[in-house]
């Protein structure tokens, strides 16, 4: 095996990138067309990844055949292919909306989108510390030029916040591993995973303050309470198909928690054993709370999705924060659903309102409102966690995998009230969208006429999807489960990444 | 020990100086305190591996100790990342501080949840 299908999710769009600014910079037809063919070729090699996770041993590649702890190795398992899936299929359904209306505003949007995609998948498949680190920039770097696109003033200052705190975090980042590098002596996780346990125990407390540093980082990145406050303006300014990318972008913030304090500082890591979990969960809970308040205090659509992507995060890291397998699973299997109603929320908002339109509550297409408030509809269902959409199954399988930890008392009370609060939030921006009759007629748009067909029929597909997560629960929670026991069982991924590649035996 | 009192000292220095800058209200203040904070992390990474000196970083029989060679490998990386991201940072501010002008770094209000005009269709009941 010289060649494995696992630098593919990379190696694509990182290609695609590069030719687009290159080779396809003056025709934006030829552009698109390559964007999405790649982003297809992505989807198709997702799925073929996702098979070929099943099998339940992680598959690792060790780029240039260097043995794992001085190479660069690149690992799936399960959770890796479950991530690609994801990310592979919002980016079809992203790119297919941007197609059109929102890609004229400004130069090189695919190619932005390719390298934000390279980011993404990197980030799921690298086995080692510092390349994470890497794929983050690489992913924030196209999220930049991706936030700024076809730019005005307000989203210049939003984007300077976002630049800002997201340095700051790289920052902190740099100095997490530096700590952990000057303790354990190497960055790959399989080594860092087996060597930590035997940390004398008067270097632990330097190496929990470089654990501790990097859930700062992750917290960043997953807009955990007190680290959210850059995600409203940041995404509400931004272009609504970018958003929609974005949101999978917390996603790599939770990945990278789950990673990390799941193999390295997990159940078997000593005397530095779980020791996310006395941080995650409380700040997990304070997020849905602060998350739900701003829904309800959301004067309008846009800042009303923000603060749901904030709510669902924290939700979802509620199950995560439990730190067994049945909340892990849960909050797994939330992620996939709250990922796809957050992202086509986004394309809504931008079908909805105005670009500029922060004020008034005037929806673009009144001939279309109907067709606009059913959609608004299902998306509120699943993102509130009503039935029969898979935000209900979501966090009623959190709620029962929280019954049996200590934090009972806290998790149900949690869940359960912000979900009432959140369905009041939804509910009253849409009353005030789609029944609101305005009583001067204003005249409609020149452009009324062209619905943006396809964002309608992706954000179509997505509520498809949910329902779909929804239907097939049980098997889908099946594989989840299977990622959950993999993901806690590290011993596995330790010895496959650890032994030496195929031509060196 | 005076090495390690010097550098971490230094180091030291250099990140306060970054987080006070980062906490002042203009983009220039900022922009030097993201690159103070830069070149902290930066001199903190080339002593994860630890100070030595006169020490080869190539295995040898005859060798007492080894230099680490990877933290060099891994600050020559975070140099060129950071130092892209404060270019985009600059020139982020010049176009920000020439489209608004301003350099205040306050959104004043979020940018999502504008303050009313005068007419306000979403107050109809």
């Amino acid at each position: 095996m010289t060649l494995s299908w696992l630098i593919f999710p990379v190696a694509i769009p990182a290609m695609t990138a590069a030719f687009l600014v290159l080779a396809a910079r003056r025709s934006l037809t030829a552009q698109r067309s390559l964007s999405i063919l790649a982003t297809v070729a992505q989807l198709a090699l997702a799925i073929g990844l996702y098979v070929m996770a099943r099998d339940g041993a992680p598959h690792v590649y060790w780029l240039g055949h260097w043995p794992a702890p001085f190479g660069i190795v690149l690992v799936l398992d399960r959770l890796s292919a479950t991530m690609l899936l994801l990310t592979a299929f919002l980016a079809i359904g992203v790119v297919l909306a941007a197609t059109g209306e929102w890609d004229k505003r400004g130069r090189h949007f695919h190619a932005l989108f390719q390298f934000q995609l390279l980011g993404i998948n990197g980030a799921f498949l690298t086995g080692d510390l510092f390349n994470l680190f890497v794929f983050f920039e690489v992913l924030l770097i196209a999220s930049y030029g991706l936030m700024l696109h076809g730019a005005g003033a307000k989203r210049m200052k939003a984007g300077f916040h976002y630049v800002a705190i997201n340095l700051i975090g790289s920052t902190v980042f740099l100095f997490a591993a530096g700590l952990i590098y000057a303790v354990v002596g190497t960055l790959n996780f399989a080594d860092l995973a087996a060597k930590v346990p035997q940390v004398t125990s008067a270097d632990q407390p330097l190496l929990a303050a470089g654990a501790l540093l990097l859930l700062a980082v992750f917290a960043i990145k997953s807009s955990l309470v007190p680290l959210h406050w850059w995600l409203p303006p940041t995404y509400g300014s931004t272009l609504p198909p970018v958003a929609a990318l974005f949101a999978i972008m917390t996603k790599v913030g939770v990945y990278s928690i789950i990673r990390v304090f799941t193999l390295v500082f997990g159940a078997d890591a000593g005397g530095l054993a779980q020791i996310a979990s006395p941080w995650l969960l409380p700040a997990a809970i304070v997020t849905l709370v602060l998350g739900t308040i701003g829904v309800l205090a959301s004067r309008n659509l846009r800042t009303l999705t923000c603060y749901s992507l904030i709510a669902s995060t924290g939700t979802l890291l509620i199950g995560i924060g439990l730190f067994t397998a049945p909340g892990l699973a849960s909050g797994l299997y939330y992620l996939l659903q709250s990922t796809l109603a957050s992202a086509a929320l986004f394309l809504l908002v931008g079908v909805v309102l105005k670009e500029t339109d922060n004020r008034t509550q005037i929806i673009r297409f009144p001939q279309h409102a109907s067709l606009l408030a059913g959609l608004y509809f299902c998306l509120a269902i699943a993102s509130v966690g009503m039935p029969p959409l898979a935000g209900f199954i979501g966090k009623l399988l959190i709620l029962d995998a929280g019954r049996a930890a200590a934090s009972m008392a806290s998790v149900w009370p949690a869940i359960l009230i912000t979900s009432l609060l959140m369905i009041i939030g939804f509910a009253t921006i849409g009353i005030r969208l789609f029944w609101n009759t305005p009583t001067t007629a204003h005249a409609p748009e020149p452009d009324a006429a062209r619905l943006p067909v396809l964002t309608i029929a992706v954000i179509g597909a997505m509520i498809i999807a949910i329902a779909a997560l929804s239907v097939f629960a049980g098997p889908v929670m099946n594989d989840m489960t299977a990622a959950t026991d993999q993901l806690l069982a590290p011993r596995n991924y330790i010895d496959a990444v650890l032994r030496p590649p195929l031509a060196m035996r | 020990m005076s090495m390690e009192f010097l550098v971490a000292t230094g180091i030291g220095a250099l990140a306060a100086a970054g987080v006070y800058l980062i906490l002042l209200r203009r983009t220039f203040p900022v922009v030097i305190g993201l690159s103070f904070l830069t070149y902290a992390v930066n001199v903190f990474l080339f002593t994860m591996g630890r100070l030595t000196i006169d020490k080869p970083p190539i295995i040898t029989p005859t060798a007492s100790g080894y230099a680490d060679p990877l933290p060099q490998a891994l600050v020559l990386t975070a140099i060129v990342i950071s130092f892209g991201m404060t270019a985009l940072i600059v020139v982020l501010s010049l176009r920000s501080f020439l489209e608004t002008g301003g350099d205040d770094v306050t959104l004043g209000t979020r940018p999502t949840d504008q303050p009313t005009g005068p007419a306000r269709p979403d107050k109809v009941p």
